[in-house]
Formats: C-alpha cells, sequence, structure tokens
C-alpha cells in the first residue's frame, strides 16, 4: 500500500508541474499592455509603470517565470489587485465557505444520485426507470445559473421560504445555513445527480447481470437481500472514483452559484477577480483550487485502492 | 446518354436506398432517444439558420414604449427592459450558441484527433502529451475557460478557444485509448510488418476504426460546449453586447427577474431544450455505435 501511495504521488509532481506553468501561462494570455488595460484609459505614464513593476511586467519572460516560482515555494500567490491582500491568505480565508457547500452539494448528490439510479435499474424498462431517467437528462441539461434563478423566484420571491441569499457560518447557527445553503447546493447538485444517477443505473445493470447474482436468485434470496448485500457493494466501489471528479464540476459551478446567491466563497471570490480583471487573484485561485483537487484526486485513489486491493496490486 | 443517365439514377437510387438500408442507420432510426434528440437539435437548427426570416423584429431595436411586454401575438415570448423582442434575441442567439458549440466540436475534431493519435500511436510521445491533459484536465472544466477567457478578452473567438483548450484534453484521451486498442489488431500489425508507412497506418487502417467513440465524444462535447457558452456569457466573457446570445440575456433579465421573470426563463428553456437534444442524440449514437462506454465525462 505504501509503494502504490509512494507511486501515485511521485505520478503527481509533473503535473502539479504543469499545473502551475498552466496558471503562469494564462496570464500571458492578456493581448497587449495588462497594466494600461487595468488601469484604464485615463492612468498616468507614472501610474502606468508603477503598476507595471508591481505585476512584475517590466521584467524579461523568464525572469517573470523564476520570481513565479520563488513565490511559489515561499507559499506566496501574488497580491490581489483589487482587495489589496495576499491571495492565498484571502482564498484560504473564503476556502470554509466553498467547502461547506461543496460537501452539503457532494451528499445532495450522492443521496439522490444512487437512490434514483438503483430504483432505475431495479424497475429496468418500467415507467419509474423512464421517469427517473427522464429527470436524470433534465437535470444533465438545465444550466446550474439559470436555476438558481429559477428557485429564487420560485422559493424565495413567490412562497418566501428560503433567503434569496447570503451566508450563515454553520458553527453560528446550524438551521440559518441550511436555509441559506441549500438553494446553491441543489443549484450546483442538479447536474451531478442527474449523471451519478445514469452511471449508478449503468452500473447496477451490469452486476445484477451477473453470474453470481443469478446464483443468490437461483438459491431463493429475497431481491433485498440480492441488492443490498451482493450488489451493493460492487455499485458503490466505481462510484467512489468519480467522488473526485464530481468536486471538481461541483467547483466548477461554484463562480456563477456563489455569484448569483451572493455567498462569500472562493467561486464568487473568482467571479469577481474576473468581473474586475483582478490577474493576480484569477491566476493564484486557479492554481490554488486546481492544486487542492490533485491532492484530493490523490487522496480518493489511496482509499478506493485502499478498499479493493485489486488497484493497488496492478 | 438516357441510359447513362438512368444507370446513374440508378446508381443514385441503390446508394440513397443502401444508406436508409444501413444497419446502423436502421438502428439509429429506431432509436427512440436518438430521434427525439434530432428532433429537438433539428427545430434549434432552423431557428438558428433562419433567425433572419422568421424574427418578427429586428433583435437590436429598441422600444421604450414597449418594455417588459407580456407574451402576445405580437411580441411571441414578450420584450425585454429595453423593448426588445425576445423570440428574435432568442432566434439570433441560437445562431451564436450553435456557431460556438461548432466552433469548439471543429477544433476537438482536428486537434483532438491529431493529439490522441500521436499519443497513442507513438509511445515516446505518450507520456508527455497526456501528462499535459492530466495538467489541463486537474482544472475544474469551466473555471479553466473562464479564466482563459477572462486573460485574453471577450470575444465569439476567445469563447470557442477557451471551451476547446477545455475539451480538447478530454478527446484526446478518448481516441488514444480507441488507438492503443485498434494499434494491437493483427491487421494492423500485420501492415506494420509490411512496412507500411506510419501515416498510412494510422491515416487508413486506424483513424477509420476509432471513430464510433469520437462522434458519441463530439456529440457530448457540443452539448458541453453549448452549455459552457453560456455560462462565459453570463459572466460577460462570450459575445459582445451588440451580438445577443442565451447566457447574456439571462445576465440581462436578472436584474428584473422579481417583476418580470419572462426575460430569465425563455433563455434557459432555450439552453435546456439544446443541451436536452444534444444529449439525447449522444445517447443514441453511443447505444448504437458504441454501446461499451458507460459514461462520458
Amino acid at each position: 500500500m505504501l509503494a502504490y501511495a509512494l507511486r501515485r504521488i511521485a505520478q503527481a509532481v509533473p503535473i502539479l508541474f504543469l499545473v502551475s506553468l498552466i496558471s503562469f501561462g494564462i496570464m500571458q494570455l492578456v493581448p497587449g499592455d495588462p497594466a494600461a488595460m487595468l488601469a484604464g484609459p485615463n492612468a498616468t505614464p507614472a501610474e502606468l509603470a508603477q503598476l507595471r513593476q508591481n505585476l512584475g511586467l517590466d521584467r524579461s519572460f523568464l525572469v517573470q517565470l523564476g520570481i513565479f516560482y520563488g513565490n511559489l515555494l515561499h507559499g506566496d500567490l501574488g497580491h490581489s489587485l483589487i482587495l489589496g491582500q495576499p491571495v492565498l491568505e484571502t482564498v484560504i480565508e473564503r476556502s470554509p465557505i466553498s467547502i461547506s457547500l461543496a460537501i452539503y452539494s457532494l451528499v445532495l448528490t450522492i443521496l439522490f444520485g444512487i437512490s434514483i439510479g438503483m430504483v432505475a435499474a431495479m424497475r429496468h424498462n418500467r415507467i419509474l426507470d423512464q421517469i427517473a431517467m427522464v429527470i436524470a437528462l433534465i437535470g444533465v441539461s438545465v444550466p446550474n445559473f439559470w436555476l438558481g434563478l429559477v428557485m429564487i423566484v420560485l422559493f424565495s420571491v413567490q412562497l418566501g421560504w428560503l433567503p434569496t441569499g447570503g451566508y450563515v457560518p454553520f458553527t453560528e447557527d446550524p438551521l440559518g445555513w441550511l436555509r441559506a445553503a441549500t438553494m446553491p447546493a441543489v443549484a450546483m447538485a442538479l447536474m451531478q445527480i442527474g449523471l451519478l444517477a445514469r452511471l449508478t443505473r449503468s452500473t447496477m445493470l451490469e452486476i445484477l447481470g451477473q453470474d453470481y447474482i443469478r446464483t443468490a436468485r437461483a438459491k431463493g434470496l429475497r431481491e433485498t437481500t440480492i441488492i443490498v448485500r451482493h450488489a451493493m457493494s460492487n455499485v458503490l466501489m466505481p462510484i467512489v472514483t468519480v467522488i473526485g471528479m464530481i468536486l471538481s464540476v461541483l467547483l466548477s459551478g461554484s463562480v456563477i452559484v456563489e455569484t448569483i446567491f451572493a455567498v462569500p466563497g472562493i467561486g464568487a471570490l473568482l467571479g469577481n477577480a474576473i468581473l474586475a480583471r483582478d490577474y493576480p487573484m484569477i491566476q493564484g485561485g486557479l492554481l490554488f483550487v486546481a492544486s487542492a483537487l490533485l491532492l484530493l484526486n490523490i487522496a480518493v485513489d489511496l482509499i478506493y485502492a485502499w478498499l479493493d486491493p485489486r488497484v493497488r496490486l496492478q | 446518354m438516357t441510359l447513362v443517365t438512368d444507370m446513374a439514377g440508378a446508381a443514385a437510387l441503390v446508394e440513397r436506398r443502401s444508406f436508409w438500408k444501413n444497419r446502423t442507420v436502421r438502428r439509429l432510426l429506431r432509436h427512440r432517444s436518438f430521434m427525439i434528440g434530432m428532433a429537438l437539435c433539428l427545430l434549434v437548427t432552423v431557428l438558428a439558420v433562419l433567425a433572419p426570416v422568421i424574427s418578427p423584429f429586428d433583435p437590436a431595436r429598441m422600444s421604450i414604449r414597449n418594455r417588459f411586454q407580456l407574451p402576445s401575438g405580437t411580441y411571441w415570448l414578450g420584450t425585454d427592459n429595453l423593448g426588445r423582442d425576445i423570440f428574435s434575441r432568442i432566434a439570433w442567439g441560437a445562431r451564436f450558441s450553435l456557431a460556438i458549440g461548432l466552433g469548439v466540436v471543429l477544433l476537438n475534431a482536428v486537434f483532438g484527433v491529431l493529439l490522441g493519435a500521436l499519443a497513442g500511436y507513438y509511445r515516446r510521445l505518450d507520456g508527455i502529451l497526456m501528462r499535459l491533459a492530466d495538467a489541463l484536465m486537474a482544472f475544474p472544466s469551466v473555471l479553466l475557460a473562464i479564466g482563459i477567457a477572462a486573460a485574453m478578452g471577450p470575444s465569439a473567438m476567445t469563447a470557442v478557444i477557451s471551451l476547446a483548450v477545455v475539451y480538447i484534453p478530454r478527446t484526446a484521451r478518448i481516441l488514444r485509448s480507441s488507438v492503443l486498442v485498434v494499434k494491437e489488431m493483427e491487421y494492423v500489425q500485420a501492415s506494420i510488418g509490411a512496412g507500411a508507412h506510419d501515416i498510412q497506418i494510422l491515416c487508413r487502417h486506424i483513424l477509420p476504426n476509432c471513430m464510433a467513440p469520437l462522434i458519441v465524444q463530439l456529440s457530448f462535447v457540443f452539448a458541453y460546449a453549448v452549455l459552457s457558452e453560456a455560462v462565459l456569457s453570463f459572466l460577460g466573457l462570450g459575445s459582445a453586447p451588440s451580438v445577443p446570445s442565451w447566457g447574456m440575456m439571462i445576465a440581462e433579465g436578472r436584474s428584473y427577474i422579481r417583476e418580470a421573470a419572462w426575460l430569465t426563463i425563455f433563455p434557459g428553456v432555450a439552453i435546456a431544450v439544446t443541451v436536452l437534444g444534444l444529449n439525447l442524440l449522444g445517447d443514441g449514437l453511443r447505444d448504437v455505435l458504441d454501446p461499451r462506454v458507460k459514461l462520458h465525462d
């Protein structure tokens, strides 16, 4: 297991390097002079020169790259141009909000995705299967930001059940957190619920057609026992592997969903940075999120290898 | 002369018949999801192509007197905050969404195939190309597209490039795994043994047999591109303000959602219908062409 863990971590090192290189490269895509773009048309030459110096744009490409990696090794992702704070500090400060929202969203995804997929597989080709798959397909097709807005109209404006936005920390008021986080979490989760339901259904159908299930049926076991004791564990195994992917998509969606619901997480931070052309924040934020996801994927792989010895022996 | 014309006609007829009698085409025509998806996609395509003809009004024409009109006989889907006809803007928005989707699919078809084929065929390139793909795929997809689009500045070209960069590694990965499988087949090994040139082997023997998973992947890339373009436009990183796009219409309607929800609802329905159609089409293609694939990323 240790050998597998070390191998998996070693594989991630070059990818992490490339991720940092891509994050650096994004800043180089800015056409013309980013300082002129940021400073606006009324900036004086002195102000422009100062901004160029602050951004390191007055140095050559290689020097900029060297400074970028030098700072990175010291845990410095640069300073936000708008907030005036260190990027890493700001991103870490906002992380708990996005993490709590992503976990809530993930719980909803797993709960509903697996349930809908299981029901569809157990009622294969019947009306319940078709209804479940139509729901899953609609989930995959509806844009999350639009769904968020429709939910605001329905549940906040019309019915007055939930607040239109904002955030309450879980530690201060759990019920308030639940009320504030439910609509953003549902908006983020819907597409993943659809994908997971489709994956669960097809995996379950494949497993239900296998010999050992037929044997279990032949010896007269009840259908519930077959599903819970024999099929379930084998259905859940491949699903563990997609959790990293699901979290990645959930975080992707958080930029727009957090902006709509005024949740002050990393998503909204990046969304605002994009609108304000705060390049150090965009660069640092992207690097932080991608690195965190990379580490999370390693953790998921290690858990999977621990659960299923075949993976680490391959 | 008549005989020649007759023979040409007969040949065309046979060809046409053989197309409809082709096993794959027949299975697709019998596939319910595929046919519903096809109908929805055709509907949106017709809307996009005929936008200049079927739009009752100029999509940019403002009429302050007719602001916030409810759907009616004159304004089929109502008007927005500047009195612009929503149906006309949705029809013109379909052109933009489909053009972006098509652009992303084309770039994926070219570069995804090229990189996937190189990685799958040349083991020495595989390591570098696939690590690069892993690095690009480590970023949450829409987030990376937003980052690139924000850096390059908002335009249709930016939207196409940023979304293509996000989805090309995924397409390349799928093609690579197909190339790896086909490369080991006996007829390919025989061709290598007979001394055929690499390009000939790839183009004539390997790639034609990797088309099924590629077509399925591209149909899903189209769906994701339409969805992600709406996100970019919503954030002001897609179309120019003068070009109507569905994401931008939702963003503009957002401020008036309490009193005029239709400004937001109709463009959202247009996105959902298009993506639903493309997903159904992709599901049908996958079931018929590549039944082994269970989940698309």
